[in-house]
């Protein structure tokens, strides 16, 4: 049923749509960030698609791609009930330049999306009303979402006690070491890439 | 229940220049049996063992009730007892630590559930790996989130501890698990450690 | 009495006047999320408001990441901690999607019997905390009572109370005890009777039908805009449901309604939340009647699902399939997907990318809340202060999920 849509979106869009594919029942349009904010008036606006709703706007991070992040929308309409994800490419290797059209003035409900994408991933969203952090706290430095921000690097607020302040060992010993059970973050290269 | 054995748990010190110090101790005796009797919480609910809190004030298990602790005092300024019911993200630490400040003393904290108390599995960039980094801590209770039954027994550690008092056992109570798997792995490795430490 | 100084003219008199800027939050006794309001305040209406969440921010998307994909499951249980079984259902059934495999007849009634008791629970939670934070004390203890009762079948069922981690891919972690059905049966009578109880003390009270009634009332086309769903979206009239409107598991076997308010106010959230724990306790009487007693509850793939303990002891096959799963993980097939189920708030998505291997490349939740939550500035600005309290209780926050 979807099918169709895809079919609309391209023959309307020629080559702004980049690729299309189906898996698993689930639709996908790649489409150039160009035409990113006048594809989605179309979708909500056209009566053949009546997208009314975004449910949910997110980001995927590539580092071995270029451009290296994806952005993801995925929309459904209340009343043709069918869902469609809608795909944007944007940002270069070092993860600068990830930029694209925000998408508040066509779904009011993309705002606090948009602005958790931004924090957690670093897309700045052209002309977005009020683009701060909504998760993290606004001293963070980088966007822990990223493959190359390390999981345990912890920006603290507070100062943490020594143990000559607490008089108390503060360090738990966990019932497991690294050495033992589950190597759980095998990840570890990937991860620590950012650090060195 | 509440009758008064002050005399068991005081300490005769100084008895060499007067019946004075008899005389304070016991009063300090008496005053801590008012005070663990008397906990008024202020609970800094955020995550998931709030779950578990609001389970143990109901009616099944009517945790702090029965200990004196039913009445909650949503100013730190009138609380005694601070309850730290959950995750503390980074986030969040500047507000906890603001409210330990603005309790007066004689004040308790009292650690509820794994979080709390080490951070437990979420050991990334979000969250402060356990209370105690920040402001002191009385009693842990691990669990995630613990059972009520483990709370009451964390409850009548922190009892036990301003029992104490001053002059008594300072440091930090933590609730044993009912059964321990892991324990004599633990132990081996505290031994272990401590060799390798010495050597 | 004369005015003090005559020659002034009358609006001269008035003293000046400035917007009274107040901080409510992040701990704050009426609220039981950990969320932060700034508001601007003339006299006790709002002018304006500055919604801010974060203060329980765990980094589950990046946890995620570093595990196994069956190692999400603890996390996800921690995400909306009032029904964790849906969101392990909904997780599992994530994973299951992108590795096309279905579950066995028997586990899909299960994890709905689960899945529907969960709901139950969070319904009862939220009613519950509304009412006492508006200082009906006694209906919180009914429904706290009546959800210890739902909390004893869980503990049967998957030995913890409240974070079950109960889910796997392909299957649960245990086969259903032998006393479910009964369990069931003779539980969801006694819950009923608490509930209407309580409904009974609640809505017969003048002082709070009046605090619900026409405050934070909102559209049915602006709850779409803002991608409500849900509880909240279906008072103002609409009836989405994931269950009916995209059946998954048996759900389009079963009889249920999918009850719907008319003005979207606070009031109609409540009502709503109460009709559906009637329709969850109709399903779960339905699913114990058909769920067989006997067959398998987890799919027959040695790639994702555990053998039994007592062949990883004895057989060599066995042992091999057992640490490639602990250690490696299951190997999830390249791809990505967006599943969703219907969760206590309404659509839990989850959106999936994998790459192959046995981590996930990315897992992204999809928050009923946060959507939610983002539209209770909308609602409280031009009202009273003292609406906030029935509005937030009323759009249920759940910290752990708004806040990944």
């Amino acid at each position: 049923m979807s099918q169709r849509v895809l079919e609309t979106l391209k023959e309307k869009f020629g080559d702004a749509v980049l690729e299309t594919h189906s898996h698993l029942g689930d639709e996908t349009a790649v489409v150039s960030p160009e035409r990113w904010k006048e594809i989605a008036r179309f979708l909500r606006d056209d009566p053949s698609m009546a997208f009314d709703m975004a449910v949910d706007l997110c980001a995927v991070d590539y580092p071995d791609r270029t451009p290296r992040f994806e952005v993801v929308l995925h929309l459904y309409s209340i009343s043709k009930r069918h869902r469609l994800r809608l795909k944007a490419r944007v940002g270069d290797a070092e993860g600068e330049k990830a930029e694209i059209d925000t998408l508040t003035d066509v779904w009011v409900g993309l705002n606090w999306f948009e602005r958790e994408t931004y924090d957690l991933m670093g897309i700045t969203f052209k002309g977005h009303p009020d683009l701060r952090r909504i998760l993290l706290y606004p001293e963070f430095e980088g966007h822990p979402l990223r493959k190359d921000y390390p999981a345990n690097k912890a920006q603290p607020l507070v100062p943490y006690r020594t143990e000559e302040e607490a008089g108390v060992p503060l360090d738990k010993l966990a019932p497991f070491g690294p050495d033992e059970g589950m190597p759980f973050g095998r990840r570890v290269f990937a991860v620590d890439r950012g650090e060195s | 229940m509440g009758e008064l054995k002050p005399t068991r748990q005081v300490t005769i010190e100084g008895g060499a220049s007067g019946t004075s110090g008899f005389a304070t101790t016991k009063l300090e005796a008496l005053l801590a049996w008012a005070r663990k009797w008397s906990l008024f919480k202020y609970p800094f609910v955020t995550a998931c063992c709030g779950m578990e809190f609001m389970a143990l004030t109901s009616p099944r298990f009517d945790g702090s009730a029965r200990f004196g602790a039913e009445a909650p005092r949503f100013s730190p300024r009138q609380s005694d007892l601070l309850w730290v019911v959950g995750t503390i993200s980074q986030r969040q630490a500047p507000v906890l630590k603001r409210i330990y400040e603005q309790m007066m003393e004689p004040k308790w904290v009292l650690a509820f559930g794994t979080c709390a108390s080490c951070g437990g599995f979420y050991d990334n960039y979000a969250t402060v790996p356990g209370i105690d980094k920040i402001i002191p801590c009385d009693v842990y209770v691990p669990g995630c989130p613990p059972r009520p039954e483990a709370v009451l027994d964390g409850l009548m550690l922190l009892q036990d501890k301003i029992q104490r008092g001053a002059t008594g056992d300072r440091r930090p109570g933590i609730v044993k698990p009912r059964e321990d798997p892991v324990r004599d792995l633990v132990q081996l490795r505290k031994k272990s450690s401590l060799e390798q430490g010495n050597s | 009495m004369e005015p003090i100084d005559l020659d002034l003219e009358e609006s001269e008199l008035e003293l000046p006047s400035e917007p009274m800027h107040l901080n409510m939050g992040p701990s704050h006794p009426a609220m039981h999320g950990t969320v932060r309001i700034v508001l601007e305040l003339s006299g006790e209406t709002i002018v304006k408001s500055d919604v801010q969440i974060g203060y329980l921010h765990r980094g589950f998307e990046k946890m995620c990441e570093r595990g196994t994909w069956n190692q999400v499951f603890p996390y996800v249980d921690r995400l909306n901690y009032v029904s964790p079984m849906l969101n392990n259902v909904g997780y599992a059934l994530a994973v299951e999607k992108l590795c096309e495999i279905e579950v066995p007849e028997r586990c899909q009634w299960y994890r709905m019997i689960l899945g529907e008791l969960s709901r139950i629970s969070d319904h009862l939670t939220c009613n519950g905390a509304m009412a006492m934070e508006l200082g009906a004390f006694t209906p919180f203890l009914y429904y706290i009572k009546a959800r210890e009762m739902v909390w004893d079948i869980l503990e049967e069922e998957t030995g913890a109370r409240l974070t079950h981690s109960f889910g796997r891919i392909g299957g649960m972690a245990h086969p259903p005890t032998p006393a479910l059905k009964d369990m069931c049966r003779n539980a969801i009578p006694a819950i009923l009777k608490l509930v209407e109880e309580g409904e009974g003390m609640l809505l017969r009270n003048r002082i709070f039908i009046d605090r619900l009634e026409n405050v934070g009332a909102i559209s049915g086309k602006d709850a779409i805009a803002l991608s409500w769903t849900g509880p909240c979206l279906r008072a103002t009239g609409v009836p989405y449901d994931v269950r009916k409107a995209h059946p998954y598991l048996k759900y389009d076997e079963v009889d249920f309604d999918v009850p719907v308010g008319t003005r979207g106010d606070t009031l109609d959230r409540f009502l709503v939340r109460l009709g559906e724990i009637r329709q969850s306790a109709r399903i779960i009487l339905q699913c114990c009647d058909r769920m067989p007693d006997e067959g398998p509850v987890n799919v027959d793939d040695p790639r994702f699902v555990f053998p039994p303990k007592r062949d990883v002891y004895t057989t060599i096959e066995a042992t091999i399939q057992h640490f490639k799963l602990v250690m490696e993980g299951a190997k999830v097939p390249k791809g990505e997907v967006y599943s969703y189920t219907e969760g206590g708030n309404g659509e839990l998505g989850f959106y999936i990318v994998s790459d192959g291997t046995g981590t996930p490349w990315r897992v992204r939740i999809r928050p009923p809340c946060f959507p939610i939550t983002q539209g209770l500035s909308e609602l409280i600005n031009g009202g009273m202060l003292s609406d906030i309290i029935p509005v937030f209780g009323s759009l249920n926050m759940i910290g752990g999920e708004c806040d990944h």
